[in-house]
């Protein structure tokens, strides 16, 4: 599955700022380590900020840190600011006008739907961190 | 095993037949179902020597014990052309003394009892919906497996 691009950066800048959240890294800096766009990101960050993920500090040395609880926010809360998981399963599934086929498929997509979402929604930002170090130690 | 959480002491051991009340009524407050006869057949597999392991979380008052959680679960060997592995079928804790690491401690002590029974993996089955228990395994580090879980109506 592929994640739009506004999410994939969301999700690196609030992954990276959890990782310590006592520190504040600007979007160019968050943006030069991923390489990745700073204008693109700091629309990210702005987005970020709107739902309460990171909050900005001014002054010099200034940036965002982290300011949510990265052992309750998931994966599923930072994507779902940017996009709408899914195809549109869901929505056909309730419809009262499906062909067999067209039922059928749907179907395997709600499957696949409802496992990428109960994936999404059951790792923690904690979790995802704590991977990293499980990874090291294989 | 004494485990101190900060004030709380916890014990941890594995369960006898005088804690069968207690792991149904909690069972019961959590899952919402009574059990009784599943857990009666539990303990006798377990005492008749037929396999699997029970793990108890409780706090010692003086003179009695107030169970805060449990564990089930076994190392079970080519079903499905799996190598051995161990199987966590229930675990609960006690909505009032969760998130102090006691889950965490009940999953370490069973891992550690399956590894010594020659499992070199655990696994579980979790309903999709059931985000609570599958983010706490995912925090012990479990992940996808090779298997997937297929069923009918019938």
């Amino acid at each position: 599955m592929k994640l739009q691009k506004a999410t994939q950066f969301g999700l690196y800048a609030v992954l990276e700022l959890a990782r310590d959240p006592q520190s504040q890294k600007s979007a160019v800096d968050i943006a030069k380590k991923y390489g990745i766009s700073s204008n693109h990101l700091a629309k990210v960050m702005r987005d970020l900020g709107r739902a309460g993920l990171v909050a900005s500090v001014r002054g010099a040395g200034g940036g965002y840190r982290f300011s949510g609880n990265s052992k309750r926010v998931t994966l599923m809360d930072v994507i779902t600011i940017f996009e709408e998981l899914g195809s549109d399963a869901s929505d056909g599934l309730n419809s009262p006008h499906r062909i067999d086929i067209e039922d059928a498929l749907l179907s395997v997509l709600f499957e696949i739907d409802e496992i990428t979402q109960a994936t999404f929604s059951s790792i923690t930002l904690d979790t995802l961190l704590k991977t990293i170090h499980w990874r090291g130690q294989k | 095993m004494i485990y101190n959480q900060s004030k709380l002491e916890v014990h941890f051991r594995p369960a006898e037949p005088n804690d069968l009340e207690q792991i149904i009524k909690l069972d019961k407050q959590v899952s919402g179902i009574e059990k009784g006869d599943y857990w009666m057949e539990r303990f006798t597999q377990l005492h008749g020597g037929l396999g699997g392991h029970i793990f108890i979380a409780e706090k010692q008052n003086a003179e009695s014990s107030d169970l805060l959680g449990f564990i089930v679960g076994e190392v079970r060997a080519w079903e499905f052309g799996s190598r051995p592995c161990g199987w966590i079928f229930a675990l609960a804790v006690d909505p009032e003394y969760r998130i102090q690491g006691i889950g965490e401690k009940l999953f370490k002590e069973i891992s550690s009892v399956f590894k010594e029974n020659g499992a070199t993996s655990v696994r579980t089955m979790v309903a999709r919906k059931d985000q609570l228990n599958m983010s706490f395994f995912r925090a012990q580090g479990m992940m996808g497996g090779p298997f997937i879980e297929l069923e009918k109506a019938i």
